[in-house]
């Protein structure tokens, strides 16, 4: 489990790097990102070291803001790695909203962040099939 | 049930329609006389003073319009010496030559008595302390308020608009009981508290007297809701006298006209023809007291209704509708009348969304588009990118079905759509510029 920081972004110039800028001033590392789109509108999508102090801080600066709960998946970082879990998941019809790939690794994996419909399904589901998935603790030091 | 003025505001029918018609006599009379656009017009129409006979009669007096005024910009239309006149007020002039009106020391009394009636029936006292929110100047909001207020006998704050902040300390260190600016000011208020993290609750305020731009029921809900208030319409405008010309009272069903000053009436808009009461037109309105500038049959472009039944309240004073738009704010998009009052009825209906909208309206390729803004709250926010586009979808289908014509609807951030200390602009139409 883990928690993503989510951004609403009007399609106009210059509020990405608003969001960016006002997270590096308050020394916020970004892990991973991803952005949305459609022709009117944007959601970011970060993981950060530190995600209250994110939320905080981009409420404050007038941003939209929600915390969403994803989780990081250890996937094997060899071809077949993805698919193999992804086939897993949809054995046990384990629906996904949204999937993006972390800027880091944790050991031999890569780190892969997945929004789910049903996340005690998962993590339940994960256990039992052996696929890893990394606490947050570790997800924000990494 | 408190009333300022009794005898004035609960008089038998028979009786005011009496008085009403005495004094349509007399301001005819002197309009005539000392007023040479009015002579003028009277004469090219062929009625005398004269041929006003019964209240009826009025409808054969020609119409003046805000172009008479700018025609005869400044005072030319003043039917007393400049001598008589102590208090000149201005329109801000953005759409042309700004409308100029004057008050002799009587019109200062009859506003401020006015006034006094206003806030009385919006449960004001004089242990009441009010704070005037309204902007004070050339605008008549300010001063029309302030002076109601002293007559009244309240402590009244004269804070104008602007420097939210500062407005909402005074409300909490000076007590405030009750609150008067623009319906968008208010609600911009509310979101400046809940920065400060100061809770309605905590508050003495009770009433707000609201007005200077239309507002629809469901803004009425979403103002008493959070300010936790009774929120009141009034109704008014710089050419008639300023705010006090019509007021609700507890009843919330209509804004009582001060009959005794002026005389109303419902046209339509187009043929200039009077209407039957509780039919839709644009209010007219003749001053019948006004020494200054009495206006004969002047057309707000204020689209409204008169109900002459009996109000639970006991006044007897008709009662005009809650003004629907203004014809000057109307945009008409491939034929269609639209309302900003419209659409922030539709969208407060829909759960999580705020009154900050904006409609902008652009021509392509010879073809009118409506854009309106939305602005996205915490509330509706989603981090998938579906259910934001699905409450798109609903908005645009809400809209659409509502008003009639096809909708853009765009999600925009929060705090991105201007706020507005006085008067909110509510559309921007492209196509004219």
């Amino acid at each position: 489990m883990a928690k993503q920081i989510s951004v609403f972004l009007e399609n106009k110039a210059g509020r990405l790097s608003h969001v960016t800028r006002v997270l590096g001033e308050a020394d916020i590392n970004i892990r991973a990102l991803s952005i949305a789109d459609t022709s009117d509108f944007g959601i970011l999508r970060i993981i950060v070291n530190d995600p209250e102090k994110a939320y905080t801080i981009l409420k404050e600066a007038g941003f939209t803001v929600s915390e969403t709960e994803v989780i990081a998946v250890q996937v094997p970082d060899s071809p077949g790695g993805l698919a193999r879990v992804l086939e897993q998941m949809s054995e046990e019809s384990l629906n996904i909203e949204y999937l993006y790939a972390f800027l880091g690794s944790s050991e031999d994996d890569a780190l892969v962040i997945f929004k789910v419909e049903d996340f005690e399904k998962a993590r339940s589901t994960f256990k039992e099939k052996g696929i890893k998935f990394l606490d947050e603790k570790l997800l924000y030091k990494l | 049930m408190a009333y300022w003025d009794q005898e004035k505001e609960c008089m038998p029918r028979e009786e005011l329609e009496k008085i009403q018609l005495r004094r349509l006599k007399e301001i005819v009379f002197r309009v005539y006389a000392f007023v040479p656009a009015y002579k003028e017009k009277m004469d090219q129409a062929g009625i005398k003073p004269d041929d006003i006979n019964k209240l009826e009669d009025i409808k054969n007096l020609p119409f003046t319009t805000k172009q008479d005024l700018r025609d005869n910009y400044p005072f030319g239309l003043f039917a007393t010496p400049m001598s008589e006149v102590i208090r000149i007020h201005s329109s801000s002039g953005t759409t042309g030559k700004p409308t100029v009106v004057g008050y002799t020391r009587r019109d200062i009394e009859i506003w401020a008595e006015l006034m006094a009636r206003a806030l009385s029936s919006a449960g004001a006292t004089k242990r009441s302390v009010i704070q005037n929110s309204y902007g004070y100047g050339l605008f008549t909001g300010g001063l029309g308020v302030h002076y109601g207020a002293e007559r009244l006998g309240a402590s009244v704050i004269p804070s104008s608009g602007g420097n939210t902040k500062r407005q909402i300390m005074l409300m909490q260190d000076f007590g405030t009981t009750e609150l008067t600016c623009t319906p968008s000011y208010a609600l911009f208020m509310h979101e400046v508290m809940q920065e400060m993290g100061v809770k309605p609750a905590d508050l003495k305020i009770k009433a707000g007297v609201f007005g200077a731009e239309p507002w629809s029921e469901n803004m009425r809900r979403e103002i008493e809701n959070k300010l936790e208030i009774d929120a009141y319409d009034i109704y008014g405008l710089s050419e008639i006298i300023g705010p006090g010309v019509a007021i609700e009272c507890n009843a919330k069903s209509g804004l009582h006209i001060a009959e005794d000053h002026f005389l109303a009436e419902i046209i339509d808009p187009i043929s200039g023809q009077v209407l039957e009461d509780g039919n839709e037109g644009e209010l007219v309105i003749t001053t019948i007291t006004k020494e200054a500038l009495p206006l004969i049959r002047y057309r707000t472009r204020d689209l409204s209704s008169l109900n002459r039944e009996e109000c639970e309240c006991g006044r007897t004073h008709a009662r005009m509708g809650k003004v629907l738009g203004r014809s000057d704010d109307m945009v008409i998009i491939r034929g269609v009348n639209v309302f900003p009052s419209m659409v922030e009825s539709v969208l407060l209906d829909i759960p999580g969304v705020e009154p900050y909208y904006l409609l902008v309206v652009d021509r392509k390729d010879n073809l009118d588009f409506l854009e309106v803004q939305v602005e996205i709250s915490e509330k509706l926010f989603s981090d998938e990118v579906r259910k934001l586009e699905e409450l798109g979808t609903l908005i645009n289908k809400e809209l659409e079905s509502a008003l009639g014509i096809g909708v853009k609807v765009r999600l925009v951030e929060p705090k991105s759509i201007e706020r507005s200390e006085g008067k909110a602009r509510r559309v921007i139409d492209k196509r004219k510029i």
